[in-house]
């Protein structure tokens, strides 16, 4: 492997979780919530993902899922059920996430809390495609998780943009009076998208610990969460939109590991702190208000 | 009063988790009480030291929460506080104390400013929420610290991740002898009511309040330069909470850590929303958590609890003080407006940023 198809294998890789996280809030944000818990549902998966691992990798995702929404599910009841406030719902909602995860993996795997591993997911390799030049091996020889992202991009796309049910989501999420008046369930179209947002995080959190780490450690979703809410502005709330910046972004982060084979010996902490910086720098960059639904924060 | 119940609940519910988890509730609890009120040491050296950055902080957060801002940046804002501090006073602790200590607290609450400025500037220029961005500045400042103690800031032998300690001329006095409890306290304790003051009887308190509850009649109806009154609020929350991290290496830590904070900020926004955004309610507020978080470290060496389970509990009473905040708005709101059906009835607070003066 070149060292080009190396950043590229691992901008795919670093975008995978972020990807298939921000495309779930992508639609929670086109029916006008903001849900800040987000990074408490990746952490909530990627504990369901350890939880249910011991039987098998289909069985951590399944549990990460569930472990997901209901954690997306406490939102919804607060945030749309009782149209609290979403920013406060969201960092209450990551708290909880923080000390609930943090109390039961150490009560369950002692109070050590030491490292367990499980087997991880390799890449599976796409014949043909894995063996086009450069690109090959960093997009199509990857984790399943990946691939389903492939997927997640044009099939929300074309849920949101060619479907009734997508139209009555994005009504929500501009005019959410004109919505009702037309007979849209505001609240259970609100709940189902963050429901939705909650079951992809769960999957995020998931890829995380089943083909990244192969464990779990306290709080190790790192602000992935946060992350991909800036990935939505920057993908101007657009499933394809979102999917780009997802991968601009893995690119960038990326290149801490190609400095470091070209060796540039830089204190890894300054690394550390280059994909937030470069999230600001990112949203600094351009004007992206403009592109957010009308009604995105309303209770 | 409401505040008070909500901690009652929370505490029951903690029991509750607790037995049926497996755990000893009664020995959990009496841990709990021993290490935060049970003795006067566990009051002073450990509730206290504990409450001041949070109540600094906390302070701050009810300031920007008020006028409409959410500043969920006080732990980068602190931890700039903490470095700024902590490299004033070693580069120029030839300075006589008179001068030094301001110098020091004035270095961390300017440090807390430019780093909630960096949010601020970003969302007047560029239009970007600050909730995400000041989010992002607490993980760049905790990675920024680290390479400041590994880096620059390291001590001189170079084998610990932190730096020097500072000198005694640097440090805050004792307030109460034989304990921890330091003069940053004190501070914090002069600014609250000086806060509430400022908020209740001055001109510039009174267009903070009305840019909060509702900025586009602040400017149609008393023609308030909104973006300037909430940039200030924005400033003077991180000038706070920057204080906060100055006073806690300047009173408890005397030298910059990685892990300096075991997330004062985040905890300081609960502080601040239990304590109503009132700075007087913030104090008691302070303390309690101060109290909480110092028993659950006590509960976690007596009774093999895990102490992270209060980051849950501070969810469960933010969760509970916002499902009280809606009862009481749906109990008053249909009736002024005559029969509505639940669906409208809580759209009449629609377009007005009812949420942050309704938790005041």
């Amino acid at each position: 492997m070149t060292e080009l198809e190396a950043l590229l294998e691992a901008s795919v890789r670093t975008a995978t979780p972020l990807a298939l996280a921000a495309l779930g809030e992508t639609v929670a944000e086109r029916a006008g919530v903001v849900n800040i818990g987000l990074e408490g549902v990746i952490l909530a998966g990627a504990f369901g993902a350890l939880v249910g691992a011991s039987t098998g990798t289909l069985g951590g995702v399944a549990v990460a899922i569930l472990a997901g929404v209901a954690t997306a599910a406490v939102f919804a009841a607060f945030a749309v059920g009782a149209r609290a406030d979403q920013i406060i719902t969201g960092m209450a909602v990551t708290l909880l996430s923080v000390g609930v995860t943090g109390t039961l993996y150490r009560s369950i795997y002692g109070a050590s809390g030491a490292a367990l591993t499980i087997p991880t997911v390799g890449p599976v390799s796409i014949p043909l495609l894995s063996q086009l030049p450069i690109v090959g091996r960093a997009a199509f020889e990857q984790p399943p998780f990946t691939y389903l992202a492939y997927v997640l991009v044009p099939a929300v796309w074309w849920w949101m943009y060619r479907t009734h049910g997508g139209l009555a989501l994005r009504a929500i999420g501009e005019a959410p009076e004109a919505a009702r008046a037309v007979g849209i369930h505001e609240r259970r179209v609100r709940a189902g998208a963050v429901l939705f947002g909650g079951a992809l995080g769960g999957v995020s959190g998931a890829s995380l610990v089943l083909a990244q780490s192969g464990t779990f450690a306290e709080g190790m979703s790192a602000g992935r969460g946060f992350i991909a809410i800036a990935i939505v502005v920057l993908g101007r709330w657009h499933p394809v939109g979102v999917g780009i910046a997802a991968l601009v972004f893995g690119l960038v982060s990326a290149l801490q590991f190609f400095f470091q084979t070209m060796g540039w010996r830089a204190p890894y902490q300054l690394f550390l702190l280059l994909p937030y910086l470069l999230t600001l720098v990112l949203l600094g960059m351009r004007r992206s208000r403009g592109a957010a639904p009308l009604a995105l924060g309303q209770p | 009063m409401l505040a008070l119940g909500v901690l009652l609940l929370s505490l029951v519910v903690l029991a509750g988790a607790l037995h049926i988890s497996g755990y000893d509730a009664g020995r959990a609890l009496s841990a709990l009480w021993r290490g935060s009120l049970g003795s006067t040491n566990a009051l002073f050296s450990a509730t206290l030291v504990r409450a001041t950055p949070l109540l600094l902080a906390g302070l701050g957060i009810g300031l920007a929460f008020r006028a409409g801002i959410w500043n969920i940046g006080a732990e980068g804002q602190l931890l700039a506080g903490a470095a700024a501090a902590t490299a004033f006073a070693l580069l120029l602790d030839e300075m006589p104390r008179v001068l030094l200590v301001p110098g020091v607290l004035a270095a961390g609450a300017g440090a807390g400013m430019l780093w909630a400025g960096v949010a601020e500037l970003l969302r007047r220029r560029r239009g970007v929420l600050e909730v995400i961005s000041t989010i992002m500045l607490n993980f760049v400042a905790l990675h920024f610290v680290g390479f400041l103690v590994h880096g620059p800031l390291q001590e001189p032998t170079g084998i610990y991740p932190q730096s020097s300690s500072i000198a005694d001329a640097a440090r805050l006095p004792s307030l109460v002898a034989e304990t921890r409890l330091h003069g940053g306290f004190l501070i914090a304790l002069i600014i609250a009511p000086v806060l509430w003051w400022w908020l209740r009887s001055t001109a510039a308190g009174f267009r903070l309040r009305a840019v909060g509850a509702n900025p586009d009649a602040a400017k149609m109806a008393g023609r308030i330069d909104v973006a300037r009154v909430v940039g200030t609020a924005f400033l003077a929350s991180g000038a706070l909470a920057g204080l906060a991290g100055a006073v806690e290496v300047t009173g408890v830590t005397f030298a910059l850590y990685e892990n300096l904070s075991p997330g004062y900020g985040y905890t300081a926004i609960v502080v601040a929303l239990l304590g109503r955004l009132d700075p007087i309610m913030i104090v008691p507020s302070a303390i309690l958590f101060g109290g909480l978080e110092s028993g659950a470290l006590a509960m976690q060496r007596d009774a093999g609890i895990p102490s992270v389970v209060v980051t849950a509990i501070e969810a469960v009473i933010v969760l509970a003080l916002l499902i009280a905040d809606r009862l009481a708005a749906t109990r008053t709101i249909p009736n002024e407006l005559g029969a509505s059906s639940p669906d409208d009835s809580a759209d009449a607070g629609h377009g007005a940023r009812d949420v942050s003066p309704g938790l005041a």
